[in-house]
């Protein structure tokens, strides 16, 4: 067998059944022997689009995302779509192609030390040196893509190692000597956590991506419905616990809602679970839950202790940890909770009634507005994918996710440009689901091009551009701190996006006014073609609350 | 918070471009490398890293974890304090004239080090021991005039059980 029909062998042993990329000179024998198979290739516009839409895959699906590009500027191409996936933990394997081996270090045609490029952005990352090696190189990228705290892989394949042929017999188990992440967490660190629970009267649970990834969300709502502790999520948890649940505190952070950030800021113990306390959560370090015991659950010990310290850290995986904890805490008396704590709900329902999320729907269509309508017309429904900015914040604000996989978001990196083509391969993922991608007019012209890839696989899915008009998010920076020097942030000159939409092929609809919004709406969710809804916005809105870059999270600008 | 020196061997793939995942560590993530020592063990699918580093406790914890992270590491120690032995190695050129030429033998043979060139004007003297011998030695030599110094950095081992 060759080595192209060696990686197609590990693929489907691995049980892919879609790949996402984009072919050149490198890579053309793998494809050759791609055509031979009933793995489905879409063909993407550029590397970055592939990347993100296995990535996209890997977040709606659960399973590992995977990708082929061809070497040098193919390599490259991938390598925002996988710092993206690595900040956020998704498991991707990403192969591509390279010079053959005797060519390697010459400044060869298309030639990159795309290993060397992306080991700081990859779990880990290979060059294949010979076609032998290649299947179990292969096995091992997909077991380390997915166990412990998932990532993504890079294999770099040389045209060679794809195209000489040798005797093969199939690895079957993967080891390595030096990987072994704990899943099972340390059971005194635990009874330790019920006791502090039990003792507890202003607890909070912290729940991040780390629930969604280890499929925890059911435990973590048994557990907090158990213990009687409301629950705030990071960025990347939204869906992890059900918004509309009455324990929810809805987002913490940045632009989390007022009582999340005044429940961290006041409890006595936060329970913080597949977390990793980012700079846009905790604010000013010191001051975040200042008064609480804190305990994190992560199954990458690198991740506590990193930068919030910790009164009992626990590494193992949320969801065989949480499993753990519900059963623990069945053996505790613990009495009437509700009544123990009936101050701390008090004080919480206060916060919630007196600082809501709010905005004035007024002349203009505000952006907020959008989202809550779409929210509604989808049931809450939707998988959410979204650029980055002002539209990713009202995205996570106003569509109350109750389940995980459902908001699909580049939370770590913060890339633009990455709504679009994650909705393609939600989309792909599941076909049964509407798949929306929320984005602004700055970011959606980021990788536009993969409206081509919607339209020729017949995707159905829905842009909804919330057109201000404006890079929003920088330019509401600049209107705080920047005495609204609006430096470099209007953009004058976009596309007209209904026009655009009809050139891919695709169907284009325009809101101008908010009496516009539902209509469009309706038509443009019926609709079983690819859509563009541009509506135009509010310019100036703002997103609120805020807190200052490396301000305590309580010291929140409202609007 | 004070700076701790810590010493931290491990054991890794001795594979292309292991070293240079190690070593992109330290400096994607702001930590410090004194020195460095790298070479093949006795199984030579496995080499041998040995750095000195200096941070702060929390930060130390980070590094131990972090180097424990890189999937090429197999096992990792700190050998910080008396339960590791730990040697460094020099070869200093100390500028020799005729004056001074006994006093720098005295203390080469104070110091139980070797003299291993011979010229002229300078003599290279090769040292081992452990950081605090090396200080101890290059101040006693300074007055002279040391003209070049290489120092391969520093090597441990835990002890055996006794």
């Amino acid at each position: 067998m060759t080595g192209a029909q060696i990686l197609i062998d590990v693929l489907k042993d691995e049980g892919v059944d879609t790949i996402f990329g984009f072919p050149g000179g490198a890579v053309i024998d793998i494809y050759d022997a791609l055509s031979r198979t009933d793995i489905r290739h879409v063909l993407v516009r550029h590397e970055q689009g592939a990347v993100h839409a296995a990535d996209g895959f890997a977040r709606a699906s659960g399973r590992v995302g995977v990708c082929l590009v061809t070497s040098g500027p193919g390599a490259t191409n991938t390598v925002t779509g996988i710092a993206s996936a690595y900040m956020d933990s998704i498991p991707l394997v990403v192969l591509t192609g390279q010079v053959p081996t005797h060519l390697i270090g010459n400044d060869a045609f298309q030639e990159v030390d795309i290993v060397g490029i992306t080991r700081p952005c990859t779990k880990h990352n290979y060059l294949v040196n010979s076609t032998e090696e290649l299947g179990k190189t292969i096995k091992e990228a997909f077991f380390l893509a997915q166990s412990g705290r998932p990532g993504p892989v890079l294999v770099d394949i040389p045209k060679d190692v794809a195209n000489t042929s040798i005797d093969y017999t199939p690895v079957k188990d993967v080891r390595l000597k030096s990987y072994n992440p704990t899943y099972s967490p340390n059971m005194k660190q635990l009874g330790r956590i019920i006791s502090l629970v039990e003792r507890s009267k202003r607890p909070v649970i912290f729940a991040g991506g780390g629930i969604i990834l280890s499929k925890a969300a059911k435990e973590l709502t048994e557990f907090a419905h158990k213990a009687q502790i409301p629950v705030t999520t990071s960025l990347m948890g939204l869906g992890a616990f059900p918004g509309s649940d009455p324990l929810s505190l809805g987002m913490i952070g940045m632009h989390g809602t007022y009582r999340a950030n005044m429940c961290t800021a006041a409890c006595d113990l936060l329970i913080s679970v597949g977390v990793r306390f980012d700079d846009r959560v905790t604010g000013k370090t010191d001051a975040f839950a200042a008064q609480a015991k804190i305990v994190h659950i992560d199954i990458d010990p690198t991740s506590i202790r990193k930068n919030i310290p910790v009164s009992i850290p626990v590494v193992g995986d949320c969801r065989v940890s949480l499993q753990h904890l519900n059963r623990l805490i069945d053996d505790v008396e613990l009495g009437n909770l509700k009544e123990q704590r009936k101050d701390w709900f008090a004080q919480i329902d206060q916060w919630k009634s007196t600082k809501p999320l709010a905005y004035n729907q007024e002349d203009a269509i505000k952006p907020q507005y959008v989202v809550e309508k779409l929210w509604e017309l989808t049931k809450g429904q939707a998988i959410i994918t979204t650029e980055v900015g002002q539209n990713q914040m009202w995205a996570a604000q106003y569509y109350y996710f109750d389940q995980p996989n459902h908001f699909i978001t580049s939370g770590g990196l913060g890339c633009m440009g990455f709504g679009l083509p994650a909705a393609i391969g939600a989309q792909i993922a599941r076909p049964d689901k509407m798949v929306i991608d929320i984005a602004g007019d700055g970011s959606i012209q980021m990788n536009i091009q993969e409206m081509a890839t919607a339209v020729q696989c017949c995707l159905p899915i829905k842009v909804v551009i919330l057109n201000n008009g404006y890079l929003g998010m920088v330019r509401q920076w600049q209107e705080l701190f920047y005495d609204r020097r609006y430096t470099c942030t209007s953009l004058d000159h976009s596309p007209d996006f209904v026009k655009l939409a009809e050139a891919f092929g695709a169907m284009g609809l325009r809101a101008t006014k908010p009496e516009e919004v539902e209509s469009v709406l309706s038509e443009g969710l019926a609709s079983t073609q690819p859509v563009i809804m541009d509506f135009i916005v509010e310019k100036e809105e703002g997103v609120y609350p805020m807190v200052p870059a490396g301000a305590p999270i309580t010291e929140m600008l409202l609007v | 918070m004070k700076e701790e020196k810590h010493i931290m061997t491990m054991l890794v793939d001795n594979q292309p471009g292991v070293l240079s995942r190690v070593v992109g560590l330290f400096s994607g993530k702001g930590f410090n490398i004194e020195s460095l020592c790298v070479a093949a063990t006795m199984d030579p699918k496995v080499s041998r890293i040995t750095i000195v580093t200096k941070a702060n406790p929390p930060v130390i914890e980070q590094i131990e974890k972090q180097l424990r992270k890189l999937i090429n590491v197999i096992k990792l120690r700190d050998m910080t304090g008396p339960k590791a032995v730990k040697r460094e190695m020099a070869l200093i050129c100390v500028r020799a004239k005729p004056e001074f030429r006994a006093e720098i033998l005295r203390i080469v043979d104070i110091f139980r080090c070797k003299v291993i060139d011979v010229g002229l004007e300078h003599y290279i003297i090769e040292v081992t021991g452990d950081e605090g011998k090396l200080t101890a030695l290059l101040n006693l030599l300074k007055p002279m005039g040391i003209k070049k110094i290489a120092r391969s950095g520093a090597l441990a081992l835990y002890r055996e059980p006794k």
